[in-house]
């Protein structure tokens, strides 16, 4: 069965429609990438998942759960992580604290508990910062630990992004733009680590991306959309050499 | 002597000042605006203290009277938020001072139009009683708002440090939309930050009311004095709101004895200005200039 089913979902703001009819299933353990132009909707179609945009229309299942039955704050708790284009951080934390907080969906203590500082307290917060100090580990963000969000290089920043996703345990990662931003290096490595979550973690990863690069490294398949509509599904291979996508991309190189 | 006689009230009287502060900086932590509703909302808790616990009242007991006053409040200010205050989420700041100073407005005039215009005092078990130790005489209230103060600062500062529900708050006033997306429920938090500063109000109105005698439109110079010793410790920040407001409060008894009375009166407000030319963003904000 499918991880992610999202079936015929559509968007409108106002009279636009954002989303018009897009479905797609993710299986587990796969890259799957939605490209296309500005405004086709990729993070439109991002944000509907994670539940911040309420579709007109359509139905979307996490591992059997109703998606549309969630809150936005309770969509981490299901399984499913995500990251921003802009980067959405705690930026007056350490990288540290954000990672921390970072576990909130996994801390089960009470408040009188924690104010107590009890033995269970303990117990778990030793699990939580060994998590926390895996994902660092695992993302090589070491060297930034104690340093606050706000005075790190936007690169590094990314990362911090994709390890506060990390520590929440997630079945599903929802990559928004991750090489938005990033110099060639930067970019080579953003490759390397969803490959790694990929296949050392297990992860399953959906991520909008621009760079082409990137998505034909890392991606096992890959959905086009333009102007909120389906364009084809394919192999990266594929979809580049697809004649929609082309047309939708280059716009309009039939009449030329 | 007499020096460290008023210092010692001018404490008691900024730890009140300080309280209603905090409650400035803990609402504009979590909404980014002010809630000018803030002094109302003690005198509120501080009649119903009194309705409560009075001889002449419901004659509660006198712990009793407090805790239902101070849940009162707390459930006041959630039900403002969760039904209220909601609904201009996401509009100019200035929406919500409106409403703020509108709904201070109504409160001073249902309190008013219930209890009367005339200044009452709640009757505690330590009323006029005095601890004298080497030439000091100290009112025991002064003691108790002191120690009163001392603990709930660090009983909220273990809340914000170690809960979870603490550090989502926290995190929802740093960043709501990567805190949704911790699975922080956003809007419910923020509704039980407001239920907090209405159980520090109800709190600060009570401890108010026992020192001396209140009066429905006592919110509005309190609150507007507190709001300045906010702004005095910078507006973001607890500590600060605290300072503020035992440094408006020490400074009001000693420019009462030693300045002409007009003065004295606008003294809080100087200050304020002063700060605000030296250091805008408060004495304990910590600043930081924007990069381009």
């Amino acid at each position: 069965m499918s991880l992610l089913e999202v079936a015929d979902v559509s968007l409108s703001f106002g009279g636009i429609r954002a989303i018009d009819g897009v479905s797609f299933s993710v299986e587990p353990g796969e890259v799957f990438t939605i490209v296309g132009p500005n405004g086709a909707g990729k993070s439109s179609l991002f944000n509907l998942v994670s539940r911040f945009y309420q579709p007109a229309d359509g139905s979307m299942h996490f591992d059997g759960h109703d998606l549309l039955a969630c809150q936005p704050h309770e969509v981490i708790g299901l399984g499913i992580a995500r990251t921003f284009q802009n980067i959405e951080l705690f930026d007056h934390a350490t990288v540290l604290d954000n990672l921390l907080i970072g576990r909130h969906s996994r801390r089960r203590t009470r408040w009188f508990e924690d104010v107590l500082f009890l033995p269970r307290v303990r117990r778990e917060e030793r699990a939580h910062r060994r998590q926390v100090e895996e994902v660092i580990d695992f993302l090589e963000l070491a060297a930034y630990r104690d340093r606050m969000i706000q005075g790190l290089p936007y690169g590094v920043r990314k990362v911090v992004e994709i390890a506060q996703a990390l520590v929440s345990q997630p079945r599903l990662l929802l990559l928004d733009e991750p090489a938005a931003g990033l110099s060639v290096e930067e970019t080579e490595n953003m490759a390397w680590w969803i490959e790694d979550m990929q296949k050392d973690l297990g992860l399953t990863i959906v991520m909008v991306e621009h760079d082409m690069g990137l998505v034909s490294q890392v991606s096992d398949r890959v959905l086009a959309i333009a102007e909120g509509r389906p364009l084809a599904e394919g192999t990266p291979a594929e979809i580049q050499a697809h004649p929609e996508v082309v047309r939708a991309w280059l716009g309009g190189v039939d009449k030329a | 002597m007499d020096t460290i006689q008023l210092l010692i009230s001018g404490i008691a009287n900024g730890c009140i000042y300080g309280l209603i502060a905090l409650g400035f900086v803990l609402i504009y932590k979590a909404s980014e605006s002010v809630n000018f509703a803030q002094g109302d909302m003690m005198i509120l808790g501080a009649f119903l203290a009194i309705a409560l616990i009075n001889a002449n009242q419901a004659d509660l007991p006198f712990l009793l009277g407090l805790a239902i006053a101070g849940a009162s409040l707390g459930l006041f200010a959630y039900l403002l938020d969760a039904l209220l205050l909601r609904r201009v989420f996401g509009q100019p700041q200035l929406t919500m001072v409106v409403l703020t100073i509108a709904l201070g407005f109504v409160l001073r005039f249902v309190i008013g139009a219930i209890w009367g215009h005339d200044p009452v005092g709640l009757e505690t078990p330590i009323a006029g009683q005095r601890l004298s130790a080497g030439g000091l005489t100290i009112p025991v209230i002064d003691a108790v708002i002191i120690a009163t103060t001392v603990v709930l600062v660090a009983v909220l500062w273990l809340f914000f440090a170690r809960t979870r529900l603490g550090l989502a708050m926290q995190a929802s006033s740093q960043n709501q939309m990567a805190a949704y997306y911790m699975g922080i429920p956003v809007k419910r938090v923020v509704s039980l930050v407001w239920a907090m500063s209405g159980v520090v109000a109800a709190i600060a109105g009570v401890l108010f009311a026992a020192k001396g005698a209140v009066e429905p439109s006592a919110g509005l110079v309190f609150g507007i004095k507190a709001f300045a010793a906010a702004v005095i410790g910078g507006l973001g920040s607890l500590p600060g709101a605290l300072a503020g407001g035992l440094l408006i409060g020490i400074m009001e008894p000693f420019a009462a004895r030693h300045l002409p009375s007009h003065v004295a009166q606008v003294s809080p407000y100087a200050l304020m200005l002063l700060v605000l030319i030296l250091r805008p963003s408060g004495l304990f904000a910590q600043v930081r200039q924007k990069k381009v």
